[in-house]
């Protein structure tokens, strides 16, 4: 029975169970409880399980990592962002960032399934069979996952920040996490993030120093920025000059650009393509 | 056969004020367990004994025995029984279990939905067990009220937030900080109420305090007494820097600490929250320190309406927590209660003990 499920059908059922993780939490939230971590984790997990299939079986299909299309891309963001999260969530032993991480999860998945547009056309085999392309590209879309995690800190440490400051204690910003572990898992995430893209774009660099003309500007520049961005955020933050809510704005706003700069990466690519209908693709 | 039956005996603090509860507070169990011996009908008790209240959880083979222990009690206590009379509680039966669910729960306590009385009820039960009063019926009941309770602390926001200022102040300081087991406090003033938040503040973790007073010698006697270390008042601006969280409470009448010199301190230590609670009237701290970045200013009116607020979300749980604790005592009384009118030997769980065995074995 499984056998018969399309790439793109474990990728619903992926999607279904971070939308259940992101049902619970809004649930638990609405009633004034503490979101339940062990269910929203477990829900969380069996999504990432499927997506991996899913994933699996698209990479199988494309002859390599799957990161041919804008829907493929998203997707592996949101599997990246939410590998993190299984590892950082433990420790971190906070049930909202796991609600955060579904609405992450939910949102990327159900984004990139419901453009039908976004993976009309398939590319195989982008990586012309060279491993270190293909690992340049995984580790920049696995970088991004953990700008996307950093900004789901961001985004609750910014809750707690206005929660400390207008004196409103009460509700659900009881459930967040303290602003001192929330300030220092942002940072550690971010240098995360810096650290895999520096290493995806020096694998990058290598390939790109011995044929400039396969990378198109647009994509040079962008990827760049992006980089250059997250690490002077970085930077700053380690000598204290960008701290607090500005820091989470900014790790905010990276994640934005990120996601934003995928559109040039992506639209630079013309390799060779197939149609999704060729693969009976529902 | 005549029909057993589950009691509660007591007076607590909704009828009898602090100076009564000091004439009952019980100064031996095992003298009233001694008192009670001869008294037949009684097959199982338990005793709860806090500053709260004092309650006699019995099961009886009839009632005369909760007038007996009334009296043994009274006799002991060398108080009037027509006064205990007018501030007791008596309940039986399935109201008697609900009380007991009640209690545990902290639906019954002077600060509502307080977590102490879990514990002292435990040990009422691990008493009555150790002394073998506890039967079939007792252990029923008490490990129904413990599953009760965790249930509605569980599932409402009967314990949530905290009640009083000196732990609405740890807890702020726990949502800045996290474990407190690395923040630095500074207790600026020697009054009362500095003391009484240091002390909670040493109670969940906090290790490294140092005090700060106008007079060095009384500052010097508040430090030696919570452990903590002396900051010279004069040097309170210059130290600043090394503390994370600093409660304020002098009787000065001008501010003891500026917008200023907190922001001279926080360019120090520019990625480190610094929490300044000021519990003083008229207050220790600029005001305008509340707008610098990392700097969290609460002073007495606003942790005085957090515990407000709290107190008032757990009022509002309380009637769901009385419903929730309702169908539990009913749902245990259908098991109870028919071994109860039977007087058989067969005990409420399934393959209990035999209620004489226990009971024998159990009277005090």
């Amino acid at each position: 029975m499984f056998a018969d499920l399309t790439d793109r059908q474990w990728l619903w059922c992926a999607a279904g169970f971070y939308t259940l993780g992101l049902l619970m939490g809004t649930v638990s939230l609405l009633r004034g409880q503490r979101a339940s971590g062990v269910l929203i984790y477990g829900a969380i997990l069996a999504g990432y399980l499927l997506q991996f299939v899913g994933l699996g079986v698209r990479g199988h299909a494309t002859g390599g990592c799957p990161l041919g299309n804008r829907f493929e891309i998203f997707q592996f963001t949101a599997w990246s962002a939410i590998t993190l999260y299984l590892v950082v969530g433990v420790t971190f032993r906070s049930s909202v960032l796991g609600y955060f991480t579904s609405c992450l999860g939910a949102a990327l998945t159900l984004v990139s399934l419901s453009i039908p547009a976004w993976d009309a056309i398939r590319r195989a085999h982008i990586f012309g069979g060279n491993p270190w392309i293909e690992l340049h590209a995984a580790l920049a879309i696995f970088s991004y996952g953990v700008f996307g995690l950093t900004a789901l800190t961001s985004a609750l440490f910014l809750l707690r920040h206005f929660s400390l400051k207008s004196k409103h204690l009460g509700g659900w910003f009881s459930f967040l996490p303290s602003i001192l572990d929330l300030d220092h898992i942002e940072f550690r995430l971010l240098g995360t993030g810096v650290a895999l893209l520096t290493l995806a774009l020096a694998f990058g660099s290598v390939y790109w120093s011995r044929d400039t003309a396969t990378v198109g500007h647009a994509k040079l520049a962008a990827t760049i920025a992006v980089w250059a961005a997250a690490a002077l955020a970085l930077g700053l933050r380690a000598i204290g000059r960008l701290l607090a809510r500005r820091f989470a704005w900014t790790c905010l706003a990276l994640f934005a650009a990120a996601l934003l700069s995928l559109i040039p990466v992506d639209d630079s690519r013309h390799p060779e393509t197939v149609q999704a209908s060729e693969r009976g693709a529902p | 056969m005549s029909e057993a039956c589950l009691f509660v005996i007591g007076a607590t603090h909704h009828n009898a004020p602090l100076e009564v509860r000091e004439r009952l507070v019980l100064a031996s169990e095992g003298d009233i367990r001694k008192d009670l011996s001869p008294v037949a009908a009684l097959r199982e008790l338990a005793v709860l004994s806090t500053c709260n209240r004092v309650e006699f959880y019995g099961v009886a083979s009839d009632l005369s025995a909760a007038d007996s222990v009334q009296a043994a009690y009274c006799a002991r206590q060398r108080f009037d029984v027509a006064e205990f009379e007018r501030i007791r509680i008596r309940l039986t039966g399935r109201d008697a279990a609900l009380h007991l669910f009640e209690v545990a729960s902290g639906l019954d306590s002077q600060l509502l939905g307080e977590n102490e009385i879990f514990g002292q009820v435990k040990e009422a039960y691990a008493a009555a067990q150790a002394s073998g009063t506890a039967g079939a019926v007792l252990n029923r009941v008490f490990q129904k009220a413990f599953q009760a309770a965790k249930h509605v602390r569980t599932h409402t926001g009967i314990s949530s937030g905290t009640v009083s200022v000196a732990n609405v102040a740890v807890e702020l300081a726990s949502n800045i900080f996290g474990s407190l087991a690395a923040a630095k406090v500074l207790i600026l003033g020697t009054g009362e109420i500095g003391e009484g938040t240091a002390r909670a503040f040493k109670s969940r973790g906090a290790a490294d305090l140092a005090v700060a007073g106008r007079r060095q010698e009384r500052a010097a006697q508040v430090a030696t007494g919570l452990g903590a270390g002396i900051v010279h008042f004069e040097e309170r601006d210059s130290r600043l820097a090394d503390f994370d969280i600093v409660v304020c409470s002098t009787a000065s009448p001008t501010a003891v600490l500026s917008a200023s010199a907190i922001g001279k301190a926080m360019r120090k230590r520019p990625a480190r929250p610094l929490l300044v609670i000021d519990l003083a009237l008229p207050r220790d701290v600029e005001s305008s320190a509340a707008d610098l970045q990392n700097v969290f200013l609460y002073n007495l009116d606003d942790l005085a309406k957090i515990a407000e607020a709290n107190r008032t979300a757990r009022e509002a749980e309380i009637a769901r927590c009385r419903a929730i604790l309702a169908h539990r005592a009913d749902g245990l009384w259908s098991h109870v209660q028919p071994y109860l009118a039977s007087g058989s030997g067969r005990g409420p769980e399934s393959g209990g003990r035999t209620p004489g065995a226990a009971g024998h074995a159990a009277a005090p």
